[in-house]
């Protein structure tokens, strides 16, 4: 698998080191000839300098055999023209993009980059998990549909516990699918009962998240 | 030019010293802020217009404010000024009116050397020219 990281900042070196540990092939790009050297002391010919955004550079770096590249410079407008040019001009299938601001996230999925990635969201999504008693939390947000794949853990407190799915009034298009008690993991149907202490994987529209939480 | 001929115009700009240059009694509504932050375009009636140019120093900006334009709030006509002729070939196919102000610009000085006449925006701007050059 060959992977082209384009910014070399700390996010692009710890994923070009990780990525290298599983003896992927790996090319890290930057554009900074300073920022350059440091990669270079550590990475030595997989650090490439250049303008990641010019087409030119994305030849050299070979983005047309890439299976991944991967956008993580600080600028949200390099690293949307860096995957929206891999895919296009050089149909790269995978392309995963790092967004700061959270809400040009729609414009990154509009435009068909596979995957992004805003530690804003991270945290702030933590942060959310921090204060709500519903202990909501992401696992992975699906790209069609804007349907989230979310895990909570029941309490004694919760009001869903000693109740049956079926009767729990779930908001619409979402379900309880996945359910761990004890040192077991069942698929949940309609009459299953809930207790304290059950961990539940459920699928929910985004904007039903918050009403999902509250069921819990 | 647009509001000396009777157009509405608004400018979105950062800088607001920058501001300073359109000089007195241009017509012009000013709105201070980012050209990428969709409230900010919001503010500068984006939703009403007919025509969105977005014209920084950096070709992703352009390129990406123009999208917005484009994808959210459906602006019929888009133009952006992109320096790079390949990226601005490749956004132009995603109907972006790309103009690159280099390319113009020599396609023009060759006119004038050549002493032909000078020809539309698009074949300066064309790919084929772009090969040439490059």
């Amino acid at each position: 698998m060959y992977v082209v990281v384009v910014g070399g900042g700390k996010v692009g070196t710890y994923l070009a080191k990780r990525l290298l540990s599983e003896d992927k092939e790996v090319l890290i790009l930057e554009k900074d000839p300073d920022q350059h050297a440091v990669l270079q002391a550590q990475f030595r010919e997989i650090a490439m300098l250049g303008d990641g955004c010019e087409v030119r550079v994305q030849k050299t770096a070979g983005f047309q055999r890439a299976d991944v590249v991967v956008a993580v410079t600080g600028e949200d407008e390099d690293n949307l023209i860096i995957s929206q040019m891999a895919s296009r001009t050089w149909g790269v299938d995978r392309t995963v993009a790092r967004v700061n601001d959270p809400s040009h996230t729609w414009l990154f999925q509009q435009v068909g980059v596979s995957a992004t990635v805003s530690a804003t969201d991270v945290i702030y999504h933590l942060i959310e998990q921090e204060i709500s008693p519903g202990q909501l939390i992401p696992l992975a947000a699906l790209k069609m549909g804007n349907i989230e794949v979310v895990e909570a853990t029941l309490t004694s407190r919760s009001p869903s516990v000693g109740r049956r799915v079926k009767d729990l009034e779930l908001p619409p298009k979402s379900n309880i699918v996945w359910m761990h008690r004890g040192d077991e993991g069942t698929i949940v149907n309609g009459e299953t009962e809930l207790q304290a202490g059950d961990l539940v994987v459920a699928l929910v529209p985004t904007e039903h998240e918050a009403k999902l939480r509250e069921i819990l | 030019m647009l509001a000396g001929s009777g157009h509405s115009v608004t400018v979105i700009e950062q800088d607001p010293r920058m501001l300073d240059r359109l000089g007195e009694g241009h017509g012009c509504r000013t709105v201070v802020g980012n050209g990428l932050d969709e409230d900010v375009m919001e503010a500068a009636g984006i939703r009403e217009a007919d025509a969105f140019f977005t014209v920084t120093r950096g070709d992703n900006t352009n390129l990406m404010a123009a999208q917005i334009a484009q994808l959210r709030f459906k602006v019929a006509r888009v133009c952006a000024k992109v320096n790079d002729p390949l990226r601005a070939a490749e956004y132009r196919k995603l109907g972006v009116l790309c103009i690159s102000p280099n390319l113009l610009t020599a396609g023009m000085m060759q006119s004038w050397l050549l002493e032909e006449p000078f020809r539309s925006v698009d074949s300066y701007n064309e790919l084929e020219e772009v090969e040439k050059v490059t």
